[in-house]
């Protein structure tokens, strides 16, 4: 190489330290890259038929096309529930007080529970003859057993309490950043609670709880082990993860497999493209929740 | 000696005892959730009742033996770490040339970091998992690693950047000064000042790793299954196992994972995530 070119394309960043890049991208496109894209090949190549007949079998198909409502029915609630249940706790968390770790940490320790454990005591706890159904008929609110698992709520209640941790600690940790200062300087100039949460606080906090939002969206999005154990995988809780699966390893069909892995991924991010839309139009300063 | 100052007591208000109640019956639920585990991993049989009619340890010594129980741990521990290591060793030369250089195309490459992390491991797994039997890596360890490290080397280079960026570049001019070379400014002065970053990543990628489901299910054999897989396995097949043995593997999981949170704690403020905080002083 010329010195005339080596240093032009220094002008432009391009020099030696992004061979430091070189294994970490080479692995992604072997490991990632590759193997996406083999997906989306074979998805077009189906067992029978043209080019897109796995995408109309799919979409013609009920029981198929059907799981993708019943994976949003799951992920979006559980997403909402476990960000706007942290919005409160995490407001009343922020400040300095005695006890704040020892909070903190026991709200997240449901991260370590894992989605089987969580599960098996779904099943254990709000079983027909669980200490939970127990309670409430001993103090007279049923009659018999309140039916939660193996079915929804199962599922939902599963995916709350693995994934409001993560969201706990991301909105925490926003809520956090954001400089205290201005709260005071809003009570200076006569603003009451309930205002400066809603003028000052949530405005700033917003952009972070859409990155929240998005991250819990993920997490709750591609349940599949919660789904099969505590839910109703051959019904109502047959989601898109369940329907992949079972075309790759029940049917040994791994072009439909790819398709509805495809379809997976294209409908997740759809859902993070709008959120994310909808986040580009909010305030990010420097002072906010650093949610830039 | 400072005169204690009488704080006025923080107002709490119906509002917050709201919350609190909230939190309150949360964790409540919680704990009687994480209890009827533990209780039923230990009892003799439990039908029906308040609480089982006996106790015993032998649902330990059965999962342990039956499940092969030490072989899975191990087999989770050397995926884990391996996992951990070679992230690491690709994944923080990345971020130094993420945070330190612009250049064309660099749009690509983080829009490559990024995918992993946002789409669902299924997705990819299955394709993923089809590429490695064609090439006879699946069922194996190495195919086991190589799976978890798809999300795991980005997740290394997100965190690694900002931390990296921190760093003032003058510091490693002053190396180049006193005569150091590119490797000796990265071994000399960079890894110690990354130190703090490198162990934050590192544990949460081991974390995150002994939890991944999905993938590892996915390209698992008989031999390489971690513990979670393995969990899950004798879970969906139920009446094989008794129910209490299974339970008392969750249990075993649940308290490795807690173990490694507690020592992931010790080096990372969880607040701090994302945000530098900054705390009212005290007064």
């Amino acid at each position: 190489m010329t010195t005339g070119l080596r240093h032009r394309l220094a002008e432009r960043g391009v020099d030696r330290v992004l061979l430091l890049l070189v294994p970490a991208v080479l692995t992604l496109v072997l490991l990632f890259l590759y193997p996406m894209l083999y997906g989306v090949g074979l998805s077009l190549q189906p067992r029978t038929g043209g080019l897109l007949d796995n995408y109309r079998a799919f979409f013609a198909d009920p029981y198929q096309s059907g799981t993708i409502g019943k994976t949003m029915r799951l992920a979006l609630p559980a997403a909402l529930i476990n960000v706007g249940a942290s919005v409160p706790i995490a407001y009343r968390l922020r400040g300095r007080f005695r006890g704040r770790r020892l909070l903190t940490a026991i709200l997240v320790l449901p991260v370590t529970l894992g989605t089987v454990l969580v599960a098996d005591g779904l099943l254990r706890y709000l079983g027909p003859k669980g200490w939970f159904n127990r309670v409430l008929m001993a103090i007279g609110l049923v009659d018999e057993p309140v039916r939660l698992i193996y079915n929804y709520w199962g599922v939902l209640f599963s995916l709350v309490i693995t994934g409001f941790p993560f969201a706990f600690l991301l909105v925490l940790s926003y809520m956090s950043g954001i400089d205290p200062t201005l709260e005071r300087a809003a009570a200076t100039l006569g603003a009451g609670p309930w205002e400066r949460v809603r003028r000052i606080t949530l405005p700033l906090l917003a952009p972070g709880l859409a990155t929240t939002f998005v991250l819990a969206f993920v997490l709750a999005f591609s349940v599949f082990p919660s789904a099969n154990l505590v839910g109703e995988p051959a019904n109502e809780t047959r989601v898109m993860a369940i329907a992949a699966y079972d075309a790759a390893f029940e049917k040994y069909d791994y072009s439909m497999a790819s398709t509805v892995a495809v379809l997976m991924g294209v409908f997740e991010l759809v859902v993070i493209a709008l959120v994310l839309l909808w986040r580009g139009r909010l305030y990010t300063g420097s002072t906010g929740g650093k949610g830039a | 000696m400072s005169v204690p100052i009488r704080r006025p007591r923080r107002r709490g208000g119906p509002y917050a005892w709201i919350v609190w109640g909230g939190v309150a019956f949360f964790l409540v639920n919680l704990l009687a959730l994480i209890l009827s585990v533990v209780v039923d991993s230990f009892a003799t049989s439990w039908f029906g009742d308040w609480l089982p009619r006996g106790f015993t340890m032998r649902w330990y010594a059965e999962a342990w033996d039956e499940f092969g129980l030490g072989d899975v741990l191990r087999v989770t521990l050397v995926v884990a770490l391996a996992v951990v290591l070679v992230a690491l060793a690709l994944g923080v030369p990345a971020a130094y040339a993420l945070a330190r250089r612009t250049f064309p195309g660099k749009r690509l490459v983080l829009l490559l970091l990024l995918l992993p992390v946002l789409l669902p491991p299924i997705t990819y797994g299955i394709p993923l998992a089809t590429v490695l039997y064609k090439f006879q890596l699946a069922g194996s360890m190495a195919g086991v690693i190589a799976a978890n490290l798809v999300p795991a080397l980005p997740f290394v280079v997100l965190v690694m950047t900002p931390f990296i960026e921190q760093i003032d570049t003058t510091i490693e001019s002053a190396a180049r000064m006193c005569g150091a070379g590119t490797r000796q400014v990265f071994l000399r002065v960079l890894v110690p000042l990354l130190v703090p970053g490198i162990l934050a990543a590192g544990i949460l990628v081991l974390v995150r790793t002994v939890a991944m489901f999905e993938l590892t299910f996915l390209v698992a054999g008989p031999d390489s299954q971690t513990l979670v897989v393995a969990l899950f396995s004798a879970a969906f097949t139920p009446g094989i196992r008794a129910a209490q043995a299974i339970d008392a593997m969750a249990v075993v999981y649940t308290m490795l994972s807690a173990a490694l949170l507690a020592v992931a704690l010790m080096f990372v403020n969880p607040t701090q995530i994302v945000a530098q905080v900054k705390e009212t002083p005290v007064d």
